[in-house]
């Protein structure tokens, strides 16, 4: 396992990985890139073709493995590209929060956004925000895999 | 093990300035697979692109990376470089390193840091990536216009001129839109209706055009080259084939109290109508609302009076299913609800009106037969007040946001038109800017300033109110002398914001569209794509996608259709590979899948599966790659985890989510 070198004397950086559908939210982060409207470099976007693809298990990989927030981003609910994709994963979204209480994480580290295309300057707000938002939470306590007994140091 | 090259792009200094290219190179060169990394200033160029067919050969490589800007930007064209060297273009991952890292941030270690990131995350998934195969689907050579306003009517002329078939729907019962129902149009001052209807007609007598007139769009399934359409066709109660359009019974029908609402409801039509003098398809409606026959059962003069025998009471709705290979979206706009500003009486005052209803009061056709009147007691006005924005470029949550675009033009025409045909009149135009681009346009507009005088003041009007002489009195502001204006006069005529029309969302709904805040259709990009719908196979015509002009609206729509010809000629489309797969071993044959689907593109078959060494027939999901659009619903909701979508498959998202974390 890999210690963050910024923890310790620097300023804490988290690290989020943002889930974006490819018609309306990764538009809108690339609108946001044209429009040259910055957010944390701390933000690495995942493209998927709808919100509906992000599997809650990936998002739960995601803080396994060390992310500090994880934020999934699609259409607006009727506005989807493949009509209900947005529906299904909202639903999903809401089991998998309830469930993070359960395994102890903040369920502020998650949050599901509808960014459309034309909306860069949305996008941007949200990522300020939602990095803002982690970076006040502090480092994640990593998510430990179950299958393994042997504690990593 | 893939073999994999990384090629970093400078984008001149767009990514280079910020990201230090070469360290990107030294990272990524050691990552499991890469046996290859350079970077150069132009990937896209053809010479980036002779750099990487090269190396493909050189390096034998199985796979790429390009980290340069949004994949919606290059990945095509990336994807057709690798096919070149005879390498699977699926194949091929690109790093957004442009629009998601060198644009946004300004640290350059940082934005080194997030741009290696980025790529490691690409070079994961390629380790991953198989080649794919596209399919193929037929075109069905027949385009569908929806709307048949001057942006339907040219977008389906220039269709047919190419040879192909095109249906027209519109839903009032006669084609033509907001044009028909304009005087004159600027900055020619020619009349709308003399250049609009040889249009319409040409329309109606074309080979290639059948018009669908009193109809709607119902339901849209399938997708580009294979839309299957349902067309409702509304009972209008008369026979099409029968009627000759001669008027009799619009005259006879004793039901008279309903507005005109081509005339903006100024004046009153019968039950059974025709729309206008012009209008195409020629043939009466019978609006069963109004009617006498459908509320009592009796009446019925129409009928008798019809020598032609056309009207049918029993007549239905008609269900018209067709298939299309392309869409043109043109459904126009309305005007928007000035209900809403209380403080300029429109719904008290009937003095007090849009500026479409003084189109239809200054128009011959119109309610007053051309003579400008006041609507309050049919005298002639000695003042008339202009009041622009009304609803545009507004914050409140009364306002658009946005300039509607048309309506300082068309005011600097009303005021021109009555100044020259009435120069007794005083015309006042209250303006927040003036905003004339387009050709001769500015000029026009001094023209109504210098040339006919019109009393411009900068500034907004807070109230309008009926004074003791019965005229109406307005309060405003002049921004340039910084005082207050009280004006008395006769009539106001507000500037309405337009918006989309209704019913719009609707259909975007349908066609599976995307629509802005607005309720604007949005393009697949704003400047390189600007009448194709990021749906494929619809394509935009006129005010649907934005405010414009006549003229706009007419070169958009030859655009649209220049598309849809260009979509027409082939013979076969190339259809995305990137579709879900059910692994026979893992499904159970649940039906989970196919009810997430939103196309029905799962069933299921018996299928005799060898699963470790045994052999049995079970029930298995089968996907039909035609109908699948890849969205992925399917596989987060297996349960067994059998379905999985190529080319974002559950592994290659999870290698992405460990690159990212590492």
């Amino acid at each position: 396992m890999q210690v963050s070198e910024n923890t310790e004397n620097k300023e804490f950086k988290p690290l989020i990985v943002a889930f974006c559908c490819n018609w309306c939210s990764y538009a809108g982060a690339d609108l946001a890139g044209t429009s040259r409207l910055s957010y944390p470099a701390e933000v690495k976007i995942i493209r998927v073709p709808c919100s509906c693809r992000v599997n809650p298990m990936f998002i739960l990989k995601a803080f396994e493995k060390g992310a500090d927030g994880v934020i999934m981003c699609g259409c607006h609910p009727g506005d989807c590209h493949y009509s209900t994709g947005n529906y299904y994963a909202r639903r999903r979204m809401t089991l998998l929060f309830s469930m993070l209480d359960y395994l102890g994480i903040d369920r502020a580290r998650t949050r599901v956004e509808w960014v459309s295309a034309a909306e860069g300057q949305k996008f941007s707000l949200v990522m300020n925000d939602f990095a803002k938002t982690v970076t006040e939470l502090g480092e994640n306590i990593k998510l430990g895999d179950l299958r393994c007994k042997k504690q990593q140091d | 093990m893939q073999r994999i090259g990384v090629f970093v792009c400078w984008c001149g200094s767009n990514i280079a300035a910020t990201v230090d290219v070469d360290a990107v190179v030294e990272a990524v060169k050691n990552e499991p697979g890469v046996c290859h990394a350079q970077n150069y200033q132009y990937m896209c160029s053809e010479a980036g692109q002779g750099l990487i067919k090269n190396a493909i050969k050189e390096h034998n490589l199985t796979g790429i990376v390009v980290c340069s800007c949004s994949p919606r930007m290059h990945e095509a064209t990336f994807r057709k470089t690798a096919e070149q060297a005879g390498l699977n273009p699926y194949m091929v991952e690109i790093a957004n390193i442009r629009e998601h890292c060198s644009w946004i941030h300004k640290d350059k270690k940082e934005a080194t840091e997030k741009a290696v990131i980025l790529a490691r995350a690409a070079i994961a998934k390629v380790n991953l990536n198989t080649p794919l195969r596209p399919g193929e689907s037929m075109v069905t050579k027949r385009a569908l216009v929806i709307g048949g306003g001057i942006a339907g009517i040219q977008s389906a002329l220039d269709i047919a001129d190419a040879g192909y078939p095109v249906d027209i729907v519109e839903k009032s019962p006669t084609i033509g839109g907001k044009m028909a129902q304009l005087d004159k149009t600027f900055p020619t001052l020619d009349c709308a209706a003399c250049i609009l209807t040889p249009k319409m007609v040409e329309a109606a007598q074309h080979p290639n055009i059948n018009i669908y007139s009193y109809s709607e769009v119902e339901a849209v399934t399938g997708f580009v080259g294979n839309f299957d359409v349902k067309i409702k066709k509304k009972a209008r109660f008369v026979d099409e084939k029968k009627c000759t359009g001669c008027a009799v019974c619009t005259a006879k029908c004793p039901s008279r109290k309903g507005g005109n609402e081509f005339n903006c409801n100024l004046d009153n039509r019968g039950a059974i109508y025709i729309p206008f003098a012009q209008a195409v398809p020629n043939v009466a409606c019978i609006d069963s609302t109004r009617c006498i026959h459908f509320k009592t059962g009796k009446c019925g003069i129409c009928e008798k009076s019809c020598s032609a025998g056309a009207v049918n009471f029993d007549q239905k709705d008609e269900i018209i299913e067709q298939k299309y290979g392309a869409i043109v979206v043109a459904t126009g706009f309305q005007i928007s609800d000035v209900t809403k500003f209380d403080e300029f009486q429109y719904t008290k005052h009937p003095d007090v009106i849009t500026s479409l209803e003084l189109e239809r009061i200054m128009n011959a056709a119109g309610p007053t037969k051309g003579t400008l009147l006041r609507m309050s007691n049919k005298e002639h006005p000695k003042d008339i007040v202009f009041i622009q924005c009304v609803g545009s470029r507004g914050n409140t949550c009364r306002d658009k946001t946005y300039c509607s675009k048309i309506c300082c033009m068309y005011t600097a025409k009303h005021a021109m038109l009555i100044r020259e045909k009435y120069p007794d009149v005083n015309v006042h135009v209250f303006y927040i800017d003036v905003r004339t681009p387009g050709k001769n346009f500015d000029e026009f507009y001094r023209r109504a300033v210098e040339q006919y005088n019109v009393d411009y003041i900068k500034g907004m009007v807070g109230k309008v109110w009926e004074n003791e002489e019965g005229r109406l009195t307005v309060q405003g502001v002049d921004l340039l002398s910084n005082r207050r204006i009280m004006l008395d006069t006769d009539m106001v005529v507000l500037a309405a914001a337009i918006e989309p029309s209704e019913g719009v969302r609707n259909i975007a709904t349908m066609l599976t569209a995307s629509i802005d805040t607005n309720d604007f259709l949005t393009e697949a990009h704003p400047k390189l794509r600007p009448v194709e719908s990021p749906t494929a196979g619809v394509f935009l015509s006129g005010v649907c996608q934005g405010p414009k002009d006549i003229p706009e609206t007419v070169s958009q729509a030859g655009a649209a259709a220049v598309k849809v010809v260009g979509l027409l000629a082939k013979d076969k489309l190339v259809t995305s590979p990137c579709t879900a797969n059910a692994n026979e071993l893992m499904c159970n044959g649940c039906s989970t899948c196919e009810r997430v689907c939103p196309y029905g593109a799962i069933d299921y078959i018996d299928k005799e599966v060898n699963d470790h060494g045994k052999r049995e027939v079970r029930r298995i999901a089968r996907v039909n790659s035609a109908l699948c659009h890849g969205c992925g619903a399917c596989t987060v909701a297996c349960p067994s985890g059998a379905m999985d979508l190529q080319g974002f498959s559950n592994r290659q998202i999870m290698a992405e989510v460990d690159a990212i974390c590492k």
